[in-house]
């Protein structure tokens, strides 16, 4: 379970969370969403500890991520995978070797082992054979395919995803949004999941939630939230321009 | 006019002393970094590669070019007096305290220091360093300690190498075009550099390439705002490093000699 209780963080002038509380239940998928430049990615950054909130806690499992140090973070991190927006793959390395890198780092398998979790995993995103390309001379979907695969590689508990079908066309986006969801219900895993998409959010989602103004404005089930009333939920949910949500 | 200067100076101060701790704090977590296993040699093989083979061409270069250059100046200063044959000695005297150490180090701050904050601003501001801290690999552990260790241990093999040039460029000068005698010539070499001065040199190789990796490191990894900001990390790198080797070699001297 992980747990953001009272969550304020301000670059400058700019307040992007407010008072931001969220549960996030284990073993189960959670989608964030919001509008561009809402937070969302700056939210999930806290849930790893790579941003610090100005107050409040992330409880994960009953530590506090926000109050640790380097070393403890260190520790608890092995916990997740994180695919970020921008895929931030290591362009010194190959596709391989991306992928392999978490592996290496945190797992006692052989040499053989990796090379073989290795392709099962770029297999499982629609990339196999690609181990050998150079990480930067793939296109952007590919990209985002391989940072979900190095994001999955060793089967954490929680795994966070930020926007993982943006960028590509709708059966690739289809076909990743049922590997989140099998990996998902095979391992038992906890994933926290950003996306604009509104029809994959409520395939993937076992709980949903809505970023706006710096707060979870509503969260629950896809059902309920589809029966939701709050009149900014809807107007994101269909996608209109009249409403309580300014454009500009 | 005199109090904004003032208050210019002031913060110039302020934010020189605020960079230096900042710089120290970096310095002991890689330290603590350094010691917690896993180590990972194969990482501080290639820094090497990177740091010292790789400088090993201009440094040559340098330390010729410096010897000969030198052995020609003195030469005609010496002659004045009737001293052409303390010529080699001066030279090897001041490659090995002096010329070789800041020099390879200044050499080596343009080529990797600076190669160095550029590749850790370009992770840094697309976020691979993040990637790092997330997969949960320190990225001081992965990426600082190598650089640190691996220029510390090439810094002073490259200035081995920079002396040694610098005295054969000398005596190619001197013995075969401007005629000193030969035995002469290496004679007041071996008479006059003792161990310590080439020992000493060691010592600031070791320092310079403490200092041009950390600052190159230390730039690279605070990198904010896109190719404008590695462009500046890049500079700003070069220009601190070069600074501080050129400042920290006046006190090691004092200390030293
Ligand atoms: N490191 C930072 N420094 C300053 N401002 C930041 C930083 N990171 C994010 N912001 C600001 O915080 C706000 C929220 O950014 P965030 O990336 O979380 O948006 P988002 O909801 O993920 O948007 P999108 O859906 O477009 O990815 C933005 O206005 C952004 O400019
Ligand atoms: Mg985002």
């Amino acid at each position: 379970m992980i747990k953001l209780i009272g969550l304020n963080k301000s670059f400058g002038k700019q307040k992007v969370l407010d008072n931001l509380n969220l549960e996030i239940e284990s073993n189960k998928t959670t989608v964030i969403i919001g509008r561009s430049g809402g937070g969302k990615s700056v939210l999930l950054k806290h849930i790893i500890g790579l941003i610090k909130p100005d107050s409040g806690s992330v409880l994960v499992d009953g530590e506090d991520i926000a109050r640790m140090n380097d070393r403890e973070l260190n520790d608890i991190r092995r916990k997740f995978g994180m695919l970020f927006q921008e895929a931030a793959l290591f362009d010194s390395m190959d596709v391989g070797e991306n992928v392999a890198f978490p592996l290496k780092e945190h797992s006692k398998m052989t040499k053989e082992e990796i090379r073989k979790t290795v392709a099962e995993r770029l297999a499982a995103v629609g990339l196999a054979g690609v181990e050998s390309k150079m990480s930067s001379e793939l296109s952007g979907g590919m990209r985002k395919r391989v940072g979900l695969a190095r994001a999955i590689a060793l089967l954490p508990e929680i795994v966070l995803f930020d926007e993982p079908t943006s960028g590509l066309d709708p059966v690739m986006a289809e076909a990743i949004n049922q590997l989140i969801k099998e990996t998902q219900r095979n391992f038992n895993l906890t994933c926290v999941v950003i996306s604009h998409d509104i029809e994959s959010i409520f395939k993937i989602g076992d709980r949903i939630a809505m970023l706006y103004e710096g707060k979870i404005i509503e969260a629950g089930t896809p059902a309920e939230i589809r029966a939701t009333t709050n009149p900014v939920l809807r107007q994101f949910l269909t996608g209109s321009i009249e409403g309580p949500i300014k454009i500009i | 006019m005199v109090l904004g200067g003032l208050e210019k100076l002031g913060r110039l101060v302020l934010y020189s002393l605020e960079e230096a701790g900042k710089i120290m704090m970096l310095f002991l977590s890689a330290v603590a970094w350094a010691v917690r296993p896993p180590w990972r040699f194969h990482l501080i093989i290639k820094q090497m590669e990177f740091v010292g083979v790789k400088s090993i061409f201009v440094v040559v270069l340098t330390g010729t070019f410096t010897g000969m250059v030198m052995t020609l100046q003195l030469f005609h200063g010496f002659r004045l007096f009737s001293a052409e044959s303390l010529v080699g000695s001066t030279v090897a005297l001041a490659m090995t305290r002096e010329l070789g150490p800041v020099l390879s180090s200044l050499m080596v701050t343009a080529r990797a220091g600076s190669a160095m904050a550029a590749e850790l601003g370009t992770m840094r501001v697309t976020e691979q360093i993040d990637a790092l801290y997330v997969m949960a690999t320190n990225p001081v552990k992965y990426l600082i300690v190598p650089r640190v260790i691996a220029s510390i241990i090439m810094m002073p093999i490259l200035t081995v190498v920079a002396d040694f040039v610098g005295v054969v460029g000398s005596y190619f000068v001197g013995v075969s075009i401007l005629g000193i005698n030969a035995g002469t010539f290496m004679k007041n070499i071996n008479k006059l550099v003792v161990l310590d001065d080439i020992f000493n040199g060691l010592i600031k190789a070791a320092v310079f390439g403490l200092i041009l990796s950390l600052i190159g490191c230390y730039k690279g990894f605070n990198t904010r705002g896109g190719a404008e900001g590695v462009g500046r990390a890049t500079t700003e790198a070069v220009v601190l490093a070069s600074i501080t080797i050129l400042v920290s070699d006046y006190f090691l001297t004092a200390l030293m000699f």
